[in-house]
């Protein structure tokens, strides 16, 4: 009894985590702008993997003793996404990219003193680079 | 708290490094504890000079409650970002909200940043180098004085409480 209750508990978790990474990577592809696309993966694909991991720690812990290293593992993935999200959101900002129109607040970062190219500047000819 | 001294300069520091090393290698054996002791010893010596002031945790049961808040928080934010993904319609309000900062040592910040890209449909973007006013950007917000006072009465004034008070 204890034994199904168990299996159900890793099933439920890992269930859990493949559905959340799967709408994370989702959001990826239907969000509309770069900010927005950045919600996905920081928070519920990284929720998708801590639950996968939580599943495998109590697999293998009923498996072979206690096992902390897959804790360990989550602790690091939830302290690290942040920051990766934040860089990401940082150098966004740095290069001005243009959120949807929808997008509410003006933050100064995103106001451009003038345009990145105008027409003199633009490549010319039909050189392959930009 | 162990006060720090020339050789261990981050007590606190070491202690976590010899325990996360001993809890990565899954083994109490005497060379285990000998070399992550080293490291524990070594690692906060050679990386001392880019480490800030460590500050001090004031009230540490307050923390441990925060922790779980937090981690609460995640799970219900993700239910919230999932249905927002997932909704055909896709009537979101995404907004730019300018945080004004109440906290003012930089290691508090850093949590409640981390926090705040975590829990509710935002993500911090940019910190000012005034370090007054944090960019957050939110996927759904209907009124933003309404998200600003959320975050200050949840995250910020129990780590107010923590760190600062």
């Amino acid at each position: 009894m204890l034994d199904t209750m168990i299996e159900g508990v890793i099933a439920f978790m890992l269930i859990a985590g493949g559905a959340f990474a799967f709408i994370g990577s989702l959001g990826l592809t239907h969000l509309k702008d770069f900010y927005m696309r950045l919600h996905g993966p920081s928070k519920t694909t990284t929720l998708g993997v801590g639950c996968t991991l939580i599943g495998a720690l109590i697999y293998f812990s009923r498996e072979d003793g206690p096992v902390i290293q897959e804790l360990l593992i989550t602790i690091f993935a939830f302290i690290t996404a942040p920051v990766s999200a934040h860089m990401l959101a940082k150098s966004a900002l740095h290069h001005k990219l243009k959120p949807d129109p929808r997008t509410r607040g003006n933050p100064v970062e995103l106001e451009s003193e003038r345009p990145r190219h105008t027409i003199e500047e633009a490549p010319q000819g039909d050189s392959p680079l930009p | 708290m162990i006060p720090p001294t020339r050789w261990l300069p981050m007590p606190v520091l070491s202690m976590l490094l010899l325990v996360v090393w001993l809890l990565l290698q899954h083994s109490m054996a005497l060379g285990q504890w000998i070399l992550g002791g080293v490291l524990a010893i070594l690692i906060p010596v050679v990386c001392r000079p880019f480490w800030e002031r460590q500050p001090t945790i004031k009230r540490p049961m307050k923390l441990i409650g925060y922790f779980f808040r937090v981690l609460g928080d995640i799970v219900v934010a993700n239910i919230q970002v999932s249905k927002l993904i997932l909704d055909p319609r896709g009537q979101m309000r995404p907004a730019f909200v300018e945080y004004p900062l109440t906290l003012k040592e930089n290691f508090p910040i850093t949590i409640l940043a981390s926090t705040i890209t975590m829990t509710p449909g935002t993500v911090s973007a940019h910190l000012r180098l005034d370090g007054r006013t944090l960019l957050v950007h939110a996927l759904d917000v209907g009124d933003i004085n309404a998200l600003i006072d959320e975050i200050h009465q949840r995250y910020e004034r129990p780590l107010l409480e923590i760190f600062e008070s």
